[in-house]
């Protein structure tokens, strides 16, 4: 597997961490680092990282899984979609068992719903092409390196001139919740592991503003355990030194400046708009519309149906988590009545959620308590 | 959702490549990249090549890694 074993080595491994550890023993104080990425969350709990990292340096979850800072209410529209006549909901995996307020897709599934679980949203077009007497709902939820693909799926079915292709939309991007995290005095945050592929559709330099505002290191960083312990390593390197600027430890894939062809398909197609984050709020700009001239393709504006009114769960602290403010062995519901099998919020349900994968890796069973 | 696989390109027709990692193939949109040929290394994230792998900067990074590894041994 070129460009993923080599970034495996463990002798690299045990190097870096020497460097980093001696990096930081000189120190006088603590660190503590956000990966914002719900891949990073799931590299850096896949290779045991954090517990080989020096005391000094606490590596926090940010807002960076998708699926866990989707509202509960677009679940339920989402649910409330399934439940149209000749309609297929066309989703990736993860937000299938997503709890809304009263249901989930699952749940809408065994009751009869048509819902499809798709690795593309070209495949969602295909299902279009394929039923032509069905409603196509693709769900429309995640960052920049996701939504160029739905942008091209668009694009596809316009060509296609198909009238049955519809996008519930829910994407949001980087960096804005960053610098709302930067900016909240409860929240210590000494350095950013920015996200991989994000960066490779926006750019390096997309961090800069927020370094010169918050004079926080951001550092760019691959998937692989090698790239996120330099990561680590450039982050603290700076700290020590006292700088903060946007450093790429990805190079082989992120440039300065992105992908701009995918950008250009990115905001043919869509333009930014106010979002609602789960656990954050709503942040000026950090989502994504579909434009004016695609409005055929919009869901919400098409296909018209009443959703329910949003429960939030009681006791889940989903919120709290995705800010990086508390870990999920903080939650009183984790391991207790939250469970992969039995999620109460969606940090448990998301194959990158900060909950799933503390359960998953931290040695965790049913029962076992979370406090 | 953001994971994207390096995967390496055997074959393009029109804009889509077949593409392949450890014997598996599938197919990918080259919508979103320019001047890809069949050899290069992309990485494929929900049925797209999101973005070439520079083999050079790879290297680089490798070779930094590696160079900071025989300093360590020479060190011990």
């Amino acid at each position: 597997m070129k460009h993923q074993q080599e970034y495996r080595d463990p002798e690299l491994a045990k190097l870096q961490l020497q460097a980093l550890h001696q990096m930081v023993s000189e120190f006088d104080g603590a660190m503590t680092f956000m990966e914002v990425c719900g891949t990073h969350t799931m590299a850096i709990y896949q290779n045991g990282i954090r517990s080989l990292l020096p005391d000094k340096i606490r590596l926090i979850s940010g807002p960076g899984c998708p699926v866990c800072v989707t509202p509960v209410g677009y679940v339920d529209h989402a649910v409330a979609l399934s439940r149209r006549p000749n309609t297929i909901v066309a989703t990736f995996g993860d937000m299938v068992r997503v709890p809304g307020s009263s249901s989930s897709l699952l749940k809408e599934q065994a009751l009869g719903a048509t819902i499809k679980i798709v690795y593309s949203p070209l495949d969602a077009v295909k299902l279009a092409e394929k039923h032509p007497e069905s409603d196509i709902v693709f769900l429309g939820v995640g960052f920049e390196t996701t939504v160029p693909t739905v942008a091209g799926a668009v694009l596809t079915a316009a060509q296609n001139q198909l009238d049955n292709f519809y996008v519930l939309c829910s994407h949001k991007t980087m960096p804005g919740p960053m610098a709302a995290l930067a900016g909240d005095p409860e929240l210590q945050v000494d350095g950013y592991l920015c996200p991989a592929h994000v960066s490779a559709i926006i750019g390096a330099n997309a961090y800069q503003p927020l370094v010169d505002a918050y004079k926080v290191p951001c550092v760019v960083t691959g998937f692989e355990p090698l790239d996120v312990l330099q990561g680590v390593l450039m982050l603290a390197k700076q700290v020590v030194a006292g700088e903060a600027q946007v450093e790429t430890q990805y190079r082989r894939v992120v440039k300065p400046e992105g992908n701009l062809k995918a950008r250009e398909i990115l905001y043919r197609v869509f333009e930014p708009c106010d979002s609602r984050w789960r656990g954050i709020g709503d942040i000026p700009d950090s989502g994504l519309q579909l434009r004016s001239e695609f409005c055929r393709f919009d869901a919400a504006l098409q296909l018209p149906v009443d959703v329910e009114d949003t429960i939030e769960r009681k006791g889940c602290l989903c919120g709290e988590i995705l800010k990086g403010k508390i870990r999920p062995t903080d939650c009183p519901l984790f391991c207790t009545v939250c469970t992969p099998e039995d999620p109460v919020g969606a940090c448990m349900v998301s194959s990158e959620g900060t909950c799933a994968a503390e359960y998953k890796y931290g040695g965790w069973s049913i029962g076992a308590g979370g406090w | 959702m953001c994971l994207g696989v390096p995967m390496q390109v055997k074959a393009i027709e029109n804009d889509m490549a077949t593409c392949e990692i450890d014997g598996v193939q599938r197919e990918a949109s080259l919508m979103m990249i320019e001047d890809v040929k069949v050899g290069d290394y992309v990485l494929i994230h929900a049925g797209f090549a999101i973005e070439k792998i520079d083999e050079d900067e790879a290297h680089l990074t490798l070779k930094a890694l590696r160079e900071a590894l025989d300093m360590g041994l020479a060190a011990e």
